[in-house]
């Protein structure tokens, strides 16, 4: 693995980018930033396509969906002060069975 | 967009990689991300957001229709934490 310096094991884009490379590297043939910006191109598609307020579908992955959230009286935990909180978009994931039962296996 | 929209869009950003390369880099992708938190590690990328597990503690629910009390055990679950730049571009917020 290339990047084990990455203590905290977190999958980064370096990491998927270094997995696309050594998987198909030998077949593709391309320069390494290649992979580094199919992986980059990848999340813009997304990014995109959810800014245009369009859900994600994933099979066997999850479906990242937009949602619409009305304007409401929050605090700030800090102060304790009332503010707005103003209406936003936000994107919720829904994993798939798939891969729900692939993080939670269970035991015995 | 599902997957097979995303692949071809993709295939038509990289005219180097064929359609079909481009499908397997795509399930690559998915799978790493699937298989990082399988082993429960975080999965987090700049400008996207972040995957993680979330621990849910066993509880008592309720069969809806019945409304016989049954046991609900703990389990780990995948989380999606939306990124900042990714919440301004949904909103059109100047970040």
């Amino acid at each position: 693995m290339k990047h084990d310096e990455n203590k905290s094991n977190a999958m980064t884009r370096a990491g998927l980018s270094d997995a696309i490379q050594e998987r198909y590297g030998s077949v593709l043939g391309l320069p390494k930033h290649r992979y580094i910006d199919v992986v980059d191109g990848f999340f813009e598609e997304i990014c995109t396509r959810l800014a245009q307020g369009e859900d994600v579908k994933i099979s066997s992955f999850g479906s990242f969906l937009v949602n619409q959230k009305s304007s409401r009286i929050g605090r700030n935990p800090k102060t304790g002060k009332e503010a707005e909180i103003v209406k936003r978009k936000v994107v919720t994931f829904r994993p798939s069975h798939h891969l729900k039962s692939r993080v939670n296996v269970k035991k015995g | 967009m599902t997957r097979s929209e995303l692949v071809h869009k993709l295939a038509l950003r990289f005219p180097d990689i064929s359609e079909d390369h481009m499908e397997r880099i795509v399930a690559l992708i998915f799978d790493e991300i699937s298989g990082s938190l399988a082993k429960k590690n975080r999965a987090e990328f700049r400008n996207f957001g972040a995957f993680s597990v979330r621990h849910r503690k066993g509880r008592v629910g309720r069969n809806p229709r019945t409304g016989a009390a049954v046991k609900v055990e703990e389990k780990d679950i995948p989380f999606f934490k939306c990124g900042r730049s990714l919440l301004s571009s949904l909103n059109q917020w100047k970040s």
